[in-house]
């Protein structure tokens, strides 16, 4: 037994422990989804449409089904028997004339029609993936091609319909903000700032593709789901109660080790569905993994929109109002939370870091015959961030002011403050993350180092973004009045052992983040035990309390909050324990270190005693208190939060090529109080990475006339790598959260958010032009560096 | 990937008859192993030639470096030889791909595939080297004769590569974002035969971008180099670099290989 009596000297919360799942994905011992082969295991390949948008005229099963090894074939009209309805989507936007988005059928498998490439038209169930693919190769399908509508600019009133009811592809039309004010400040502007963006289209790319594994048990006639996904709770009521018409009783859902979701693996997806529904008609497990060419054709993209952005401003370069017009893209289908993303993700967001008083953004998502576009790291928080930073920097270059001065002299200075977009920040200090960002990128010494870039034939520039996003999604209220449909809460459980070591059982999903380490951490200081004696368990709806999973930077501040609360239930009984055992009164104990002491003496008992006399209750107060010490907690967070910081870059182009070089990267954070540092700086590289991919090089692309997808493959769609990127300076500065007890505010998604502005500022301060597309790909740069069109 | 037989003989005459019907050779595997995988390609048979270990051997012939067709990509990048005889040909090699592929790929396996954005076939061309095969000699200007094809007939099978020795020769390679092979790769040198510049990645197959070498022979500079307008006839346009871009870099790194050559 552990001896628990000599308490930790330091907390461990704030310590950069290493994180203790690396071992297992390091050594090749995770286990992920496609691991797992089960007893008389089946193996799924989907037949995909090759066409972008066409109706099936015919599919014939003939040869496929006398195929070698197959054991079933299915296809939509298999479903539409079995009344299987289609998937749902979590949130409900209104247009601006009251009416509910449109929401046409998102079938499992195809209905009569196929709406983008890859759409999955069958699914073949055979003894082998090899003599699965074979068989599916061999199913005839007669389709009527039918004009793609791609270009998102001319979704609305194309000649093509993507769903024959909604006959102008435009899903809604919504409005956010005070029109009337906004109008109004316009009209007295001094100066008025204008920018036409786009923001890049973006496969999310997670190192483990989608994979499932469903299998049906006829003893209880129960289904047990294997899936890669992010919120295993989310993934079985949407799957049960929307689509399959399954008690949630009878389906267990577990999402073990997954290799990165970045949103993509947040969604119910057809293939899991279909494989769930046909496992009872097997009788035997069905196992799919997504190829890489799969998943480029069929995880939720993300990003993907047009943007005209105004900025108002009075003679002093003061901020008076901005409109922003918006397309955004959702692809053939309403993915689970695609609505949500380009409105209350993003619209929510254009106050920035500023006291802009008049706000109004107006945002037409259209349906387009491509693959769903869905949340991706930041979900419309980057894209908000884009529009903001960008007509920012251009306001400081039309007024000619100083880039920084201009930001400044906008900022938000007193807390808490309420947006004119709805949020209501509850803390910050953008000016000192600008302080120190600007100290720490010498950005005094910027001129000589241009000075000596233009010497060598080079153009120098240099970048600002000041963000702010909101995390912690979300007050379940505030989210329900802006159309979810769903809670987002979290829960947690803590099973103390009799011995004193604790399970702890979260809501919250790690396919990645390192909870294991961070909440074991927090568990362990307040407890005053071990790291080493907590455990975490995830991702498993047969283990863990119904949660809401992870996603929007939402696992400490929430999740964490909650294993607090229920860590904060177990010291309350073990007080009344250590009371009986001291006896004392039960508000005389205090408990520090891991240790219950009677205030004021040197009576003490340890946890790990309290603990085991919960469970051999042999001395024990069974007339007040129930044996046992497990404790369950629910936190529904009464705001979000609202992670901030500066970002610098400072870029070096080369006009013979066009080849950038970052410089330097400064990012400076404030994400509240930190718990593992490392692994928060390992969050804040991963996010600018990804950032920069899609500033530098990363864009989804679909031939407009065709709808094939060009960017299929890596041969293609460009990732950063290592040598890409430079070696980060990273600080942070903290303000607490006032409203979570960690006072943690979330950093999962920042460097994504803040990054690409910051280069495309950097970029376009170098090049001395407006703007340049995202990606900025080389061959862009070079037009703009040599004034080639 | 389709079922496929499979046979590994240690002789090139067994290789020769093991190809029938639809066979096909298999080197270093780092492309045909890919396309099968994708379902992209498919044979009846597979002849690996990874037991072919006479041709797995570098020597020196003369003033000439021989390079066994099983010879990998990180073998030529180690090869003392070769970075003697020709400094830049081992650079060619040290930068294809990644270790992986530098440790599976072969020079005949991808001279023979004849991808149009390969590095080798630039070192080829661009040395004038010469190709032997198991039925005669092939001049590396012969050899290419489009988008991944060659002059090799129907079971003939590439032994050697012989590259005559360069005064001066370096390879600049601008990489394609996404997929790290050439957008525009090319090869300069100087020897006896005179100038050549050799480009890949630029055109459905290698060629020789006849006018840097005329500007070149005159003057063996970088300025010369550069100061060449490329023609756009053919070249390569995509989302990657239109034909316009593509043929202005290959004018930018031909100067920098000649730079380089020069500062060798």
């Amino acid at each position: 037994m552990t001896d628990m009596s000599v308490p930790p000297m330091i907390s461990p919360i704030g310590q950069p422990l290493r994180r203790r799942e690396d071992q297992r994905f390091l050594t090749g011992a995770g286990q992920y989804t496609d691991d797992l082969v089960l007893p008389h295991q089946t193996y799924a390949a989907f037949l995909r449409s090759p066409y972008a948008h066409a109706r099936i005229k015919s599919i014939n099963l003939d040869a496929a089904k006398k195929a070698p090894g197959v054991v079933q074939i299915f296809t939509g009209t298999d479903l539409a028997e079995a009344k299987v309805g289609g998937l749902p989507c979590g949130w409900l936007i209104h247009s601006k004339d009251g009416s509910p988005m449109k929401e046409p059928a998102h079938p499992v498998l195809a209905q009569g029609k196929v709406r983008h490439v890859g759409d999955q038209v069958a699914l073949v169930v055979a003894e082998t993936l090899l003599q699965a693919k074979d068989a599916a190769e061999l199913i005839e399908v007669d389709y009527e091609e039918l004009p793609a509508v791609i270009d998102i600019s001319k979704a609305d009133g194309h000649a093509g319909s993507v769903h024959d009811e909604v006959a102008n592809n435009v899903c809604y039309d919504w409005g956010h903000g005070n029109k009337d004010a906004v109008d109004a400040a316009f009209k007295t502007a001094a100066h008025v700032s204008t920018l036409d963006i786009v923001n890049n289209r973006l496969i999310p790319n997670a190192m483990e593709p989608r994979a499932a594994n469903a299998s049906y048990t006829k003893h209880d006639q129960s289904y047990t789901l294997y899936v890669a996904n992010q919120n295993p709770h989310v993934e079985r009521l949407l799957m049960c109660a929307f689509v399959l018409g399954l008690p949630e009783s009878k389906v267990r859902v577990i999402a073990p080790d997954v290799g990165g979701g970045f949103g993509s693996k947040i969604f119910l997806y057809a293939e899991e569905t279909a494989l769930v529904w046909a496992s009872k008609f097997v009788g035997r497990p069905i196992k799919w993994t997504s190829d890489r060419s799969e998943a480029f054709l069929t995880d939720a993209h993300g990003r993907d929109h047009v943007t005209k952005v105004e900025l108002a401003l009075d003679a002093k370069g003061m901020f008076l109002a901005l409109r922003v017009k918006t397309i955004a893209n959702m692809g053939a289908y309403l993915s689970t939370f695609a609505s949500s993303v380009p409105t209350i993700l993003y619209a929510t967001l254009l106050s920035g870091q500023y006291k802009t008083p008049a706000i109004y953004a107006e945002v037409k998502a259209v349906f387009t015959n491509t693959a769903p576009v869905d949340a991706y790291r930041g979900a419309g928080r980057p894209e908000a961030t884009y529009v903001v930073e960008r007509i920012v920097e251009q306001a400081a270059r039309d007024m000619k002011m100083d880039s920084a001065a201009i930001r400044r002299q906008n900022f938000v200075t007193e807390f808490p403050f309420a947006s004119p977009v709805g949020l209501t920040y509850d803390t910050g200090n953008f000016g000192a993350l600008l302080d120190k960002a600007t100290d720490m990128a010498d950005v005094a010494g910027f001129p000589a180092r241009k000075a000596a870039s233009e010497a060598k034939g080079k153009k120098r520039g240099l970048g600002y973004s000041c963000y702010i996003e909101a995390c912690g999604l979300a007050p379940s209220n505030v989210a329900g009045a802006l159309g979810a449909r769903a809670g987002l809460f979290e829960a947690a459980e803590v099973r103390v052992h009799p011995t004193g070591t604790v399970t702890v059982f979260t809501g919250s999903h790690s396919h990645g983040q390192g909870h294991e380490t961070v909440f074991a951490q927090v568990v362990a200081a307040k407890l005053g035990i071990p790291v080493e004696n907590v455990e975490i368990v995830h991702g498993d709806t047969g283990r863990v309390p119904f949660g809401m999973g992870t996603y929007g930077s939402r696992s400490l501040s929430v999740g964490g909050t909650a294993i607090v609360k229920a860590v904060d239930k177990i010291i309350a009984k073990g007080k009344k324990i250590a009371a009986h055992l001291l006896e004392a009164a039960d508000t005389d104990i205090e408990f520090e270190n891991g240790v219950f002491k009677v205030a004021g003496t040197d009576k003490s008992v340890p946890f790990g005693s309290v603990s085991l006399t919960a469970y051999v209750p042999h001395n024990y107060p069974l007339d007040k208190l129930e044996p046992g010490l497990n404790e369950n907690a629910f936190y529904d967070p009464t705001n979000f939060t609202y992670p901030s910081g500066t970002y610098i870059c400072e870029v070096e182009v080369d006009p013979e090529t066009g080849k950038v070089k970052i410089e330097q990267f400064v990012a400076v954070d404030d994400f509240g109080n930190i718990v593992n540092p490392m692994i928060v700086e390992g969050q804040v590289q991963g996010g600018i990475a990804q950032g920069l991919g899609q500033a530098m090089m990363e864009g989804a692309q679909y031939d407009v006339d065709s709808g094939q997808l060009l960017t299929g493959s890596y041969m293609d769609y460009a990732m950063p790598r290592a040598s890409d990127i430079p070696n980060f300076t990273i600080g942070n500065c903290v303000t607490a959260c006032t409203h979570n007890p960690l006072g943690v505010k979330g950093c999962g998604e920042a460097g994504a958010i803040g990054s690409p502005p910051a280069y495309i500022n950097a970029l376009t301060d170098a090049l001395g032009v407006k703007e340049i597309a995202m990606p900025a790909t080389v061959e862009r740069v070079w037009r703009a560096a040599n004034n080639i069109a | 990937m389709y079922t496929f037989d499979y046979q590994r003989p240690t002789s090139v005459a067994g290789a020769k008859a093991a190809i029938s019907g639809d066979a096909r050779f298999l080197a270093g595997g780092q492309s045909l192993i890919q396309a099968m995988k994708l379902r992209l390609s498919s044979s009846e048979r597979l002849v690996d030639l990874g037991g072919l270990n006479d041709l797995k051997t570098i020597k020196m012939e003369g003033a000439n470096v021989v390079i066994g067709a099983m010879v990998t990509h990180a073998a030529v990048a180690a090869s003392a030889d070769v970075k003697r005889a020709c400094p830049a040909l081992a650079e060619l090699a040290a930068g294809i791909a990644d270790p992986m592929v530098r440790n599976m790929g072969t020079i005949g396996g991808s001279i023979a595939n004849a991808d149009p954005a390969a590095c080798y076939p630039a070192g080829v061309v661009g040395l004038g080297a010469t190709i032997h095969t198991n039925q005669r000699t092939i001049p590396a200007d012969s050899f290419f004769t489009g988008l991944y094809e060659t002059a090799l007939q129907p079971g003939e099978l590439i032994t050697a590569v012989s590259f005559p020795p360069a005064q001066k020769a370096a390879y600049v390679k601008y990489k394609q974002p996404a997929s790290r092979f050439a957008l525009v790769g090319v090869f300069v040198s100087q020897g006896t035969g005179g100038v050549r510049v050799a480009v890949t990645g630029a055109k459905g197959s290698v060629f020789r971008a006849t006018e840097i070498e005329a500007a070149l022979t005159k003057s063996f500079t970088a300025e010369a180099a550069k100061a060449v307008t490329m023609p756009t006839t053919d070249i390569n346009s995509d989302m990657h670099g239109t034909a316009q871009y593509r043929a202005a870099m290959i004018s930018v790194m031909a100067s920098r290989a000649v730079a380089a050559a020069l500062a060798r």
